[in-house]
């Protein structure tokens, strides 16, 4: 096909096609998402969620973004327009943005930079000047204290998120996203199992700081400082939204290649082959767990109350099947395409379940106070980080000089040194907290 | 409906014989007949005006218990009564038993002092009520309550204060902060001046209302058919 | 220092320091004021250096109806004070009706009566726990509680038809009689209740982030506590140990056994343990008089039409919010003189300003909820 494209713009062909696609299909995503959310959280309050807007609610995304489209676009009075205009705006842009460096498999990545991942660091950072700018264009005391606190808060574990990124990037060697997941292939084991310290500091900063419960306090509904989202209504305030969901898949992006191996099956190594064929014996659990959820939806259909929910069930099912055609299809089409769909495939299940991590948190735990939130960050979590890059890093040297064989020796003496610091840094705290007049706490 | 008293009757499984207590309405003093089985215990407290009776298993009513005297106040005087008398003298009226519970009649300028005696002497530290009553017809028209409790004694009192309509009754927040907004409220509904209460005003109702809702002479139906007349041009359909 | 004075703002006040103070108002519609409740803060910085509770939104007049109902006519009215804990309210009054004609109600009407009000002993302190832990930000506690308080409603909803507002008992004794199944469905309520509170428990009580939330917010001293007459489980949990249901037991309370919770230091997360614990014991109690109902009549003779002898009686309960009082005066006619009720949420409210003072304002909303108040019953 090359040779029908002109040569100049040979080269940003698939880089464009891949940017169309995702800003496409991202709010659509992050639409699906939020109900995802919801169902989840339903299921773990023990009750159904959506079920009206379309069978078991799949079309309430599609609702919700009619809805906010149709409302009265509301602009106080006295308030910034351009900037009350722009904040959303630049919200949602820095979170697509970042999407530019994240890379979906070993091909499907818009650009290859060497310096991928300090670019998304940076985008990142620049989505906080989005809720700044909100609170201060409401023209609100308010919403410019819950802007500030966002900031403040966003600013702080950022912090400590980077530094528990530094420590899995010590042992990638090089910024260049596709290189870190190179990195884990060629070491053979995920950097979550090598850092797993580095993983919890960098998952509790990315909770932080997209602004998930138990660190929501600037836009929880029953605290009294009303948070920077306040004077949005209608589609202003469904780019926020947007902007807080992509901006989780980012987050969810960058841990899974960091720690997760990226687009790497399970035992990415490990090349035994199907009895007789030339398959590889791992490849084909994408296939069998999309047959084990066509199974379980064709089951669940039985029981559906309602004709169209037997439907949907049946349909749910169906794609599950076609999917796993495709799946087993792949595998005997070019490696490249293999690679490409089977590396897309875990690499989106790896940052699922990431997002499902965050969502079980958020309704587990209750939320943090402001000034405990701050506390936790700097006394804890930015010393544990800091700590931890040092451990690892005079490991990494211990080993390249002392040709010490066993890397995961390395990882678990690491891993107890830190959890022995964790532990110092939590009773600090405790002593501390109980140290102090009863009013301050 | 399958509460109805009179269609549970655990004795009367099987029909009975002509008198199934299931099937009668409750009659208040038929005895059951003869033919019913003898009875289970009688309701405790309910003793036998009938002996020949079988005492009721069935839900219809006991045979009436001889009438007791109907409750009524009676003079008490015992020793915390006396202690009080000791103490202040004349300022303490009255003393009454009423249902088992001790009330004592005060004067209401001593009421503060008094006060202070009974939470810190007799050691009834807890202010549980402070209320008012209004009775129009006496000269010195309102009742002003308190209702104290001893947690080391166990024991609960009763002190009464009169007081006319304009003549002001000492605070007693400096002896309970419990009264702060409990003499709010005697204010806000009766009109009663507590003296050094630190901050007098409505609680209930707002800043600007005018009358006393509580007094007896503070007819609901009056207001509510000016109000309704005044803002809404119409005649109250009550 | 002036220029507060030179913007002409009436609300800002200068310190020594030269800092601002600014009166914030949590105003009669916020979702955690659990009610029309209006509280102004006055803050300094994040510090709340006074507070003042406005309440009266939810006036309605109880008290004066009641001078112009007959005895039996009031009764549904005081259901609707603390309306989440109907049963007790309807209890109390009856009660003291009851004192006042010097009658008694039968045995079998004094058990029924105690389940009924421990079972909504427990209905109250589970709505109370659902939105406690949704203020502070757990979003999951509250479904769960709701699910265990539904059972509750439907067994209050066969006996008497009614979920919320039961008007469950009558002066002199019920006038229902139990269903059939009554004991059935209220056992297995209190069997599976247990493994219930654990599971609360498990989500909260061990929890860094609720501990940190609730520990050591709103302290109040034992002595505060009685100076300014709260009562309940904020007492209990101050570290008083005292519960009218054993100093001045009524209805069929001295039969059974049960412990009475308190705990020592009377910050919220005390207050926590101590209604999770009241709502253990009382399944305790449920237990014990389900096993035991005496047969009997459920009324007592008194007849329709109610004059009780001129007099003034005073009796209390404890409600699941505290002492619930009612000062009954009677005449001498069929419709009571004067009917005062003593709202344990409005005496407990007034302890707000205690507690609060020195807090930050993210932590008024937990005070608030700890309190645990109902503005139907704080203004009646």
């Amino acid at each position: 096909m090359n040779h029908l494209i002109p040569p100049s713009i040979q080269p940003y062909v698939f880089s464009v096609l891949y940017g169309i696609v995702i800003v496409a299909l991202l709010p659509l995503l992050a639409g699906y998402i939020v109900l995802v959310e919801r169902k989840v959280m339903a299921d773990m309050q023990a009750r159904l969620g959506p079920m009206r807007v379309g069978p078991h609610g799949l079309l309430q995304p599609i609702a919700d973004a009619l809805k906010l489209l149709i409302k009265e676009d509301i602009v106080p009075e006295k308030a910034d327009r351009f900037l009350f205009w722009w904040a959303p705006v630049l919200s949602v842009t820095m979170a697509l943005l970042a999407y530019a460096a994240i890379p979906f498999g070993p091909v499907f990545q818009i650009a290859d930079l060497n310096v991928g991942l300090l670019f998304i660091l940076a985008i990142s950072s620049m989505g906080i000047y989005g809720i700044v700018l909100g609170g201060w264009a409401s023209n609100s005391h308010y919403s410019l204290l819950g802007a500030l606190r966002s900031a403040a808060q966003l600013v702080s574990y950022e912090t400590a998120a980077g530094l528990g990124l530094v420590s899995a990037l010590m042992l990638a060697g090089s910024l260049s996203m596709k290189e870190i997941v190179q990195a884990q292939y060629d070491q053979g084991v995920w950097f979550a199992f090598v850092v797993p310290v580095g993983f919890f500091i960098y998952f509790v900063g990315s909770i932080a700081e997209t602004n998930r419960a138990p660190f929501d306090l600037p836009e929880a509904e029953s605290e009294l400082v009303a948070g920077y989202m306040t004077e949005y209504s209608g589609f202003r305030w469904a780019l926020y939204f947007l902007g807080e969901y992509a901006n989780m898949v980012v987050v969810g992006s960058i841990a899974t290649t960091l720690f997760l191996g990226g687009w790497l099956r399970p035992f990415a190594r490990n090349h035994d082959l199907l009895w007789g064929t030339s398959i590889e014996l791992l490849d084909i659990v994408p296939a069998l767990l999309f047959l084990g959820v066509a199974a379980y939806s064709f089951w669940t259909a039985r029981r559906q109350p309602v004709q169209i929910q037997k439907l949907v069930m049946v349909a749910v099912g169906a794609l599950c099947v076609v999917l796993a055609a495709v799946m087993t299809a792949a595998l005997f089409a070019s490696p490249a395409v293999m690679q490409g769909i089977h590396g897309a495939f875990w690499f989106l299940a790896k940052v699922f379940g990431y997002i499902y991590v965050f969502l079980w948190v958020r309704f587990t735990f209750p939320r943090y106070r402001f000034d405990q939130l701050m506390r936790l960050g700097w006394h804890f979590l930015i010393p544990l980080a800091l700590v931890n890059v040092i451990v690892v890093g005079v490991t990494i040297v211990l080993q390249q000089n002392w040709e010490w064989r066993h890397p995961m020796l390395a990882a678990v003496a690491t891993t107890v040194i830190m959890l022995g610091v964790a532990a110092f840094l939590a009773q600090e705290e405790k002593q501390h907290q109980e140290s102090m007049p009863a009013a301050e706490r | 409906m399958a509460n109805d008293p009179s269609e549970k009757d655990p004795n009367a499984k099987p029909p009975e014989g002509p008198a199934g207590s299931g099937a009668t309405p409750p009659k208040p003093a038929t005895p059951a007949a003869p033919s019913q089985p003898p009875a289970s215990a009688p309701p405790a407290g309910a003793p036998h005006a009938k002996p020949a009776a079988p005492a009721a298993a069935a839900p219809p009513k006991p045979p009436a218990p001889p009438k007791e005297a109907p409750p009524k106040p009676v003079p008490l005087d015992n020793e915390l009564v006396q202690r009080l008398k000791a103490r202040f003298g004349e300022a303490i009226r009255e003393a009454t038993l009423d249902r088992k519970q001790a009330i004592v009649l005060v004067a209401a300028a001593q009421l503060r002092e008094i006060a202070r005696y009974c939470r810190d002497d007799e050691k009834f530290n807890m202010l549980a009520d402070l209320t008012a009553v209004d009775w129009p017809k006496r000269e010195q028209r309102f009742d002003v309550i308190l209702n104290l409790y001893s947690f080391p004694k166990n024991e609960r009192l009763r002190l009464k204060a009169h007081a006319a309509e304009n003549e002001p009754v000492p605070s007693v927040c400096e002896v309970w902060p419990a009264a702060n907004w409990l003499e709010r409220e005697c204010f806000d509904m009766f009109g009663i001046v507590f003296e050094g209460h630190p901050d007098l005003k409505r609680i209930l109702l707002p800043d600007e209302w005018q009358g006393h809702p509580l007094r007896k002479d503070y007819d609901i139906l009056k207001q509510d058919t000016a109000w309704v007349r005044e803002n809404l041009g119409i005649e109250s359909g009550q | 220092m002036s220029d507060a004075r030179a913007y002409g703002n009436s609300n800002v006040d200068t310190t020594v320091l030269g800092a601002d103070e600014i009166i914030l108002n949590m105003g009669p519609q916020h979702p955690s004021t659990h009610g029309v409740l209006r509280v102004k803060l006055k803050l300094d910085g994040e510090r709340v250096v006074d507070s003042e509770c406005i309440i009266g939104y939810l006036h309605r007049g109880v008290e004066k109806i009641a001078e112009h109902r007959s005895y039996q006519q009031f009764a549904p009215y005081v259901d609707r004070m603390d309306y989440v804990a109907a049963v007790s309210n309807g209890l109390g009054y009856c009660e003291a009706v009851e004192k006042l004609l010097g009658t008694e109600a039968p045995p079998r009407a004094r058990v029924v009566r105690t389940i009924l009000t421990e079972l909504q002993r427990i209905a109250s302190h589970l709505l109370w726990l659902g939105t406690h832990a949704l203020d502070i930000g757990a979003l999951t506690p509250v479904f769960y509680c709701f699910r265990e308080r539904e059972e509750i409603l439907k067994i209050y909803e066969k006996y008497c038809g009614a979920r919320l507002t039961t008007h469950a008992f009558r002066i002199g004794g019920l006038q229902y009689e139990t269903y059939d199944g009554f004991e059935h469905d209220v056992k297995r309520f209190c069997e599976d209740f247990d493994k219930k509170i654990d599971e609360y428990e498990t989500l909260l009580t061990e929890n860094r982030i609720w501990v940190g939330r609730t520990k050591g917010i709103g302290i109040l001293s034992a002595e505060d506590a009685i100076a300014l007459g709260v009562t309940g489980p904020v007492l209990r949990a101050s570290g008083m140990k005292w519960d009218i249901r054993k100093a001045m037991p009524y209805a069929a309370y001295d039969q059974y056994e049960f412990e009475i919770p308190t705990r020592p230091t009377g910050d919220t997360y005390d207050r926590y343990l101590v209604r999770m614990e009241e709502m253990r014991q009382s399944r305790r109690i449920c237990l014990q008089a389900i096993e035991n109902i005496p047969s009997g009549p459920i009324m007592a003779r008194i007849g329709k039409v109610l004059k009780p002898p001129p007099g003034e009686v005073y009796h209390a309960i404890e409600a699941p919010k505290g002492e619930l009082g009612y000062y009954v005066v009677s005449d001498g006619t069929t419709q009571p003189y004067r009917v005062r009720v003593r709202p344990p949420s409005f005496i407990n409210l007034q302890a707000f300003d205690k507690m609060a003072r020195g807090s930050l304002v993210a932590d008024v909303v937990a005070i608030i909820g700890t309190i645990d108040i109902v503005l139907g019953e704080v203004d009646r």
